[in-house]
């Protein structure tokens, strides 16, 4: 029986056999994460597997607490998993390095740089000339459309000139990977929307694939070709979701079918009661206990 | 318009126009946000100013109303004319109480009458004696050949704090920076450091001069000794405030362990690492005094004994007077450069907007 949201157009399934006959980018094989803190040993994340295409766009979705963040610090390099391994083309990963971009939630470009040497960062650190990273830097630049902007300082930008900056400072250094850890989240709804397109933009003119945690359902569907459900308390891969919805992506698609039944099946996924609501749940079942308990008096 | 308003009795114009209310909280709301005291919103530039003159002022005014004031405090009585007691001499001061019994016995024994004025002790200079001592101090000429000028030993004693605070902050800004970065280095150094800083530098005195010598060396070691601990564990704590995503973003960018330390960790904490050394040149001046006691006396301090011996305590003022001075403007100028020198960093302009 296939669901509502399974049921992929012909076009649509021609482009998921096109994607998985390329080759794999990254693999991540059977990641376990546990933290110990004062003895108390909590598992963030068990057995978790999948592999990402080259070009791929895959968003990592799940409710709060379910080691998204963990899995994304492990697959760049700045956190270590406890087992499992995950491979980058074929070798493993074993530390933070160019070969992994990362864009970060918080405002991570450099305060003390221009937007220009912002960018040039990466390609100073590959042994680029000055003149050469200077000519390639305003390249990224352009293609966030920031040219304006080259010679401000970072506190000068708004928050999504910014991780636009953080994103042409991150691909400038040629990565073969490029991680968001809910790169949007601290913008606002407007904003979020047009670096939402944005960023399909630059992932349609370029040779990138892409991994991008979110904890927003619309954000999650918009992006991605498939979507990697997770679930807490531990991090296990729910599942691994193949978004039905036609490229190039619209804002008006998200009030069409494919869009709307992929919605409705993560939200059941997420808000499952097996999730951590359990506490509130409780809360709320108490009044209907008392006046249950009252006429018995 | 608005300001007919605001002269309408509230409650009439509440009772005649209720959607006025509304108009008057935010009324209310704009005056509090303009109050003297709302806790952490900063002042108007006019009240800034004001409010830094006031500060000033106020002391002086106190100061003021004591030494012009006859009535309040004066303790002491200057002779002007000494009568028929034997000790008293024109020009002398005498407490109070003693000139009342003098006083009181010449009346009971009959004789010429003692006259005083009421003054203050000699070592509460009026304010504008300290004022002229400003200047004449510098104009003083010293009472012995081998003695030296106020201004030389003013600059004695900067040269001792320069000495003292630059070879300090030579060792102590790379190890501070060092133990901020690398937990290792932090571990072998802290415990040590954090156990020498509560040893009071003055207490070194003694060896200083033991090992140093009685001149300037031994001085520049305790200005050493009382900055070097603080300064590494300050500046140690403030490597530690960098937000540790841009090191994270670096590495994802490619940097080495070197260009991590130099290219990021650095340059990220240079305006907070610029402001602690402005605060910690202050506390170097703080051990400059306890310096130069050490050994042969020398610099200001000397000045300032010599001074007080001679009873000159307008120029002790002024001595004092002018550390301040110098302090005060040596911050104000460091405060000045940091917008030059750190045009992205923000949280400066806070800072230095008092100065």
């Amino acid at each position: 029986m296939t669901l509502e949201y399974q049921q992929q157009t012909i076009e649509v399934r021609d482009r998921f056999d096109k994607l998985k006959a390329r080759d794999i980018t990254l693999q991540v094989q059977s990641l376990g994460k546990t933290f110990s803190t004062n003895g108390n040993t909590v598992n963030a994340l068990t057995d978790v597997s999948f592999d990402v295409h080259r070009r791929e766009f895959m968003t990592i979705i799940g409710p709060s607490g379910c080691g998204k963040s963990t899995l994304v610090r492990i697959l760049a390099g700045l956190e270590f998993a406890t087992s499992g391994q995950v491979l980058l083309n074929g070798d493993r990963v074993t530390g933070p390095g160019p070969d992994t971009g990362m864009v970060f939630q918080t405002y991570t470009l450099f305060p003390w740089l221009t937007v220009k040497k912002n960018v040039m960062f990466g390609l100073r650190n590959r042994g680029i000339s000055e003149s050469m990273a200077l000519q390639e830097a305003m390249q990224w630049i352009d293609l966030v459309g920031l040219e304006r902007f080259a010679n401000h300082y970072p506190h000068q930008l708004s928050g999504g000139m910014k991780q636009r900056v953080a994103i042409a400072r991150a691909l400038a250094a040629k990565p073969r990977i490029l991680l968001m850890d809910e790169p949007f989240g601290a913008l606002d709804a407007q904003t979020r929307a047009k670096m939402q397109s944005y960023l399909l933009e630059i992932w349609r003119n370029i040779d990138i694939t892409i991994v991008f945690i979110t904890h927003d359902l619309d954000e999650a569907i918009f992006l991605a070709d498939r979507i990697l459900v997770l679930k807490a308390n531990p991090g296990e891969v729910q599942e691994l979701i193949e978004v039905p919805v036609p490229r190039p992506r619209l804002a008006g698609q998200m009030l069409e079918t494919p869009f709307i039944s992929t919605r409705q099946h993560i939200g059941q996924l997420i808000h499952s009661p097996s999730s951590e609501d359990d506490g509130l749940s409780e809360v709320i079942r108490m009044t209907p206990v008392g006046d249950e308990v009252e006429p018995q008096w | 318009m608005s300001h007919l308003d605001s002269l309408v009795p509230l409650e009439q114009s509440v009772s005649t126009r209720p959607e006025s209310d509304t108009t008057i909280k935010s009324d209310m709301s704009r005056r509090n946000a303009n109050s003297w005291f709302t806790p952490r919103v900063g002042l108007s530039p006019g009240r800034n100013r004001a409010l830094g003159i006031a500060s000033f002022l106020l002391p002086l005014i106190l100061w003021s109303a004591i030494s012009y004031l006859p009535f309040l405090w004066h303790p002491n009585i200057k002779i002007t004319d000494a009568g028929d007691v034997s000790y008293f001499k024109t020009g002398m001061q005498v407490e109070r109480e003693r000139f009342e019994t003098e006083y009181g016995k010449l009346v009971t024994s009959g004789g010429a009458l003692p006259q005083g004025v009421p003054t203050n002790p000699v070592y509460l200079p009026a304010p504008h004696e300290v004022a002229t001592a400003l200047y004449t101090s510098f104009t003083t000429e010293p009472r012995r050949k081998s003695e030296q000028w106020f201004h030389e030993s003013l600059w004695h004693s900067i040269t001792i704090i320069f000495w003292g605070f630059t070879l300090s902050s030579l060792v102590g800004v790379p190890l501070g920076v060092l133990c901020g970065t690398y937990a290792a280095i932090s571990r072998l150094q802290e415990p040590f450091i954090e156990f020498f800083r509560y040893l009071p530098a003055p207490a070194f005195g003694a060896l200083a001069v033991a090992i140093l010598g009685i001149h300037d060396a031994p001085k520049i070691a305790i200005i050493f000794i009382g900055t070097f601990f603080q300064q590494v564990l300050v500046i140690a704590n403030t490597t530690r405030k960098l937000d540790t995503a841009l090191v994270e973003a670096a590495m994802t960018l490619g940097s080495g362990k070197l260009a991590l330390l130099f290219k990021v960790v650095i340059p990220g904490i240079l305006p907070d690492l610029y402001r602690d050394l402005r605060i910690l040149l202050g506390w170097a001046w703080t051990y400059l005094i306890v310096a130069e006691l050490i050994g042969t006396s020398s610099g200001i301090t000397w000045f300032i004994t010599q001074q007080a011996r001679y009873k000159n305590f307008d120029n002790v003022f002024a001595a004092i007077i002018i550390i301040g001075i110098i302090g005060l403007l040596t911050d104000m100028l460091l405060a000045r450069l940091a917008k030059r020198f750190f045009p992205w960093d923000k949280s400066g302009d806070k800072q230095s907007a008092g100065a």
